[in-house]
């Protein structure tokens, strides 16, 4: 049934189809797709009626790879190559990586972005993401039952430039174009306001896997204006599973586990974690390769006892948050839990010891996400009705600096700042006839460059030669609505623009990223070209269509002239769509609208008029 | 669209060139600007768009940024009037500024150093108070007076208790843990 569709300035004027779009959760333990479908935001199972995808990434020694629940299953047979939480490495230098030790992983050791040895190669986290996004986008688009046009992928709030350029290049090479990068806790915030419609200033606690954020938010109008946001990206759900492993380690003084036992008793660690938020005790019993038996009980008083310290180290960044925000807890509508960590009891207790009332739990900790960013991506892919107007205004999580005389950090575009948002600088040369400069970029609140992120070093070339002193290049720093930076600079007396080379420094570089789509299409089967020309005759056969059915209908309203110049522009592009150069048919389709513009605003017409005169809507459809 | 690139921030936001102003009327108008221009409305259309809406919606920030903070107001109304008042130069200050400068550097100082909580906090807010007298102060100059200069002596010593007050919730911060 087509919906009868007045069209606001920057859409088609055409009555469009539904634009299949989705939001996606990347987390680190589990990975979500939804979508909204008939004005109601739905996650999609798999064939086992399964919304949740296990982020578990195994290479077999034979080129299968294997993601979800089977490799989490399997995990402990291979640990080395099965790589779980590997969100925790995206954007991360093997330094920052915590309890190294215990992971079973063989670490490639270099600068950069860390990467690991598998059977299949050397992976960076980038490609292991990947491997979860394209089973997420096969899913959707078999439920869809079409091509995406797009999805929104969420982030932690807290993550930083590189972990996010490291997301949005996973999403490149699963061949997702990604309409947003979007806070977690922003997606929490946007599913649960929708469905409760209730203005105010709410905090999101979200408490992932592998990382913790607080967002606070306020929703007046239909817009979400984040106020603040902090947190810790490398605090999760994982390092409640890891104290306990530790402590059953202890109590039941073993002899150091083989990597397959290590595993699996981090398994069980897990499961006993889960357990105590229904049972009161839960029981750790698991025989080892090395024969010994580990055969105790866990309450969850203990485990409350031995986790504390990580309950308190969440409330850090929550009173820091408040405090950017110049607010008192109390001052707080609502708190609201994010992240299947936010069900252990001792946390819930805590948070609402804190804000002094009972925290938010109605939508599902573990799905509100994926329906929020779901919303999000089909407002951006420009399917929303007009009552449904409503605007997210994010911020910048972590200060953005250069680095000057003395290992100091200059900030220039300060956290918590709404997006987007541009700063520039002025700087000069110090030489005469210098031709080039380079800065430091770096992220975070400290005073010096050694304690915080290294971002990237930015090289300026192509500076007019000058005496020295004389040339005014301003450097502008654009932080766009994703939290992504780019630089532009441009000398000022000349108007001559710089070339700015990048060098991440936790990142990948473009070569590197070409060289993994030229690998991953190869392995996938999936040929770039072939895929860009399939869309273009997939998007000229749907043109061409729902044309021919207008006319079939009301090609009445058009003149001999009229119908034969339409004519011969299907003709036309029907040609062009039999060929082979996808960019000839994205220029046919755009001169196609152009050409059948005139007809769909009489059709339009026509239709508003009907509709007016008594008929019923679905006489009219397209 | 029909927005202007060349405006300044006070027609931008539909409000009087003034430094006395109504919060709320410049948050809803706030929110209609980005309602329009951010780019998020422009996310499935082609990248001209795209980029437009990044530089509207940047530009709108920044005034809302710059029109909301009382500081930055006046700043912004000193720059429009052609007026220089960003130099934090000892030399334009008078000695007794300089002096009050100098006590409160010290008794914050102090009691940072002897971990005095309470002394901070209220330091905190006497100088929450002094802030807000100065800010009166500072209204009748612009919004009375338009004694130009006068406020930019004014904008001088409010930039001075900014950074105080910064420098104290940061020492409140740091002690609290």
């Amino acid at each position: 049934m087509a919906l009868l569709q007045i069209a606001e300035p920057g859409m088609s004027t055409e009555p469009h189809k539904h634009r299949l779009a989705v939001g996606i959760d990347l987390g680190t333990t589990n990975s979500l797709v939804a979508t909204v479908r008939n004005g109601i935001a739905v996650c999609l199972p798999d064939e086992s009626g399964r919304t949740m995808l296990p982020s578990v990434v195994r290479y077999h020694g034979d080129g299968h790879i294997e993601v979800g629940l089977a490799a989490m299953k399997a995990q402990a047979t291979d640990p080395r190559n099965t790589i779980i939480s590997v969100k925790r490495f995206m954007g991360r230098g093997l330094k920052d990586v915590a309890h190294v030790e215990t992971m079973p992983y063989d670490f490639e050791d270099g600068e950069g972005m860390v990467r690991l040895r598998t059977v299949q190669g050397v992976k960076s986290p980038v490609e292991v993401s990947a491997e979860v996004l394209r089973v997420l986008r096969a899913r959707a688009e078999a439920s869809l039952g079409g091509q995406l046009v797009g999805a929104v992928i969420t982030v932690p709030a807290y993550f930083d430039d590189a972990q996010r350029q490291a997301t949005k290049d996973a999403a490149r090479l699963a061949g997702l174009d990604v309409l947003r990068l979007l806070n977690e806790p922003t997606a929490a915030a946007v599913a649960y306001g929708l469905d409760n419609a209730a203005e105010g200033v709410y905090a999101v606690y979200d408490l992932g896997g592998g990382t913790f954020d607080l967002s606070i938010l306020k929703l007046s109008r239909g817009v979400f204006e984040v106020l603040s946001t902090n947190g810790d990206a490398a605090l999760g759900g994982d390092d409640f599973d890891h104290r306990l492993f530790c402590s059953i380690l202890e109590r039941a003084d073993i002899d150091p586990p083989s990597l397959e036992d290590a595993r699996r008793l981090q398994m069980k660690a897990r499961e006993a974690k889960e357990l105590l938020t229904s049972c009161e005790e839960a029981p750790i019993h698991l025989q080892l390769g090395s024969g010994e038996v580990v055969d105790l009980v866990v309450t969850r008083d203990d485990f409350a006892e031995m986790t504390k310290h990580l309950v308190q180290k969440t409330l850090t960044p929550v009173r820091k948050a408040l405090r950017d925000a110049g607010l008192t807890p109390d001052e707080i509508k609502g708190v609201v839990m994010v992240g299947g960590a936010t069900r252990m009891p001792h946390i819930q207790r805590a948070v609402a010891n804190f804000f002094g009332q009972e925290p938010l739990t109605n939508l599902d900790p573990d799905k509100v996400v994926a329906l929020g960013a779901a919303m999000q991506a089909n407002a951006l892919a420009g399917n929303r009705a007009e009552q449904d107007d409503w605007l997210l205004l994010d911020v910048i999580p972590l200060s953005l600096g250069l680095e000057t005389m003395g290992g100091l950090v200059e900030k220039v575009v300060p956290r918590n700042s709404t997006l987007p948002i541009a700063r520039a600088q002025e700087f000069t040369t110090f030489k005469d006839g210098q031709t080039a400069m380079a800065f430091h970029v770096v992220q975070g609140e400290r005073e010096l460059v050694a304690d915080c992120r290294s971002l990237a070093r930015f090289e300026l070339r192509g500076i007019p030669p000058m005496v020295a002193g004389a040339a005014r290049i301003r450097v502008t720093f654009q932080v766009d609505a994703d939290g992504l930076l780019s630089v532009s600079a441009r000398e000022m007396s000349s108007g001559v623009e710089a070339s700015v080379l990048v060098k991440p420094s936790y990142g990948l570089s473009d070569d590197e990223i070409a060289q993994m789509l030229k690998s991953g299409v190869e392995h996938a089967g999936d040929d770039m070209m072939l895929r860009a020309l399939r869309e273009q005759q997939v998007e000229a056969e749907r043109v061409i269509e729902a044309t021919e059915q207008a006319l079939a209908k009301d090609g009445h309203i058009l003149d001999a002239g009229e119908r034969a110049e339409i004519d011969a522009a299907i003709a036309r592009l029907r040609e062009l769509r039999a060929g082979s150069d996808h960019r000839a048919i994205k220029t046919g389709i755009d001169a196609f609208a152009r050409a059948t513009d005139e007809f769909a605003a009489r059709r339009m017409d026509n239709s508003i008029r009907s509709a007016l005169a008594g008929h019923k809507v679905d006489e009219l459809e397209l | 669209m029909s927005i202007d690139l060349t405006q300044d921030y006070f027609s931008l936001f539909g409000v009087p060139r003034a430094y006395a102003l109504d919060e709320a009327s410049l948050e809803a108008a706030w929110h209609r600007l980005q309602s329009q221009v951010h780019p998020d409305r422009y996310a499935h259309l082609p990248d001209a768009d795209k980029r437009r809406a990044m530089q509207w919606a940047t530009r709108v920030n920044e005034g809302f940024r710059t029109l909301k903070k009382p500081l930055a107001r006046a700043q912004y109304l000193l720059v429009l009037a052609g007026v220089d008042a960003g130099i934090e130069t000892n030399t334009a200050m008078s000695p007794e500024f300089l002096m009050e400068q100098m006590e409160w550097r010290e008794a914050v100082e102090e009691a940072r150093a002897a971990g005095e909580l309470e002394e901070l906090e209220q330091l905190h807010v006497r100088l929450m108070h002094h802030a807000r007298d100065v800010r009166a102060e500072l209204g009748r100059q612009l919004d009375v007076d338009h004694d130009y200069t006068e406020a930019a002596d004014t904008v001088r010593r409010l930039m001075f208790i900014e950074k105080l007050q910064h420098e104290i919730d940061e020492a409140l911060l740091a002690l609290e843990g």
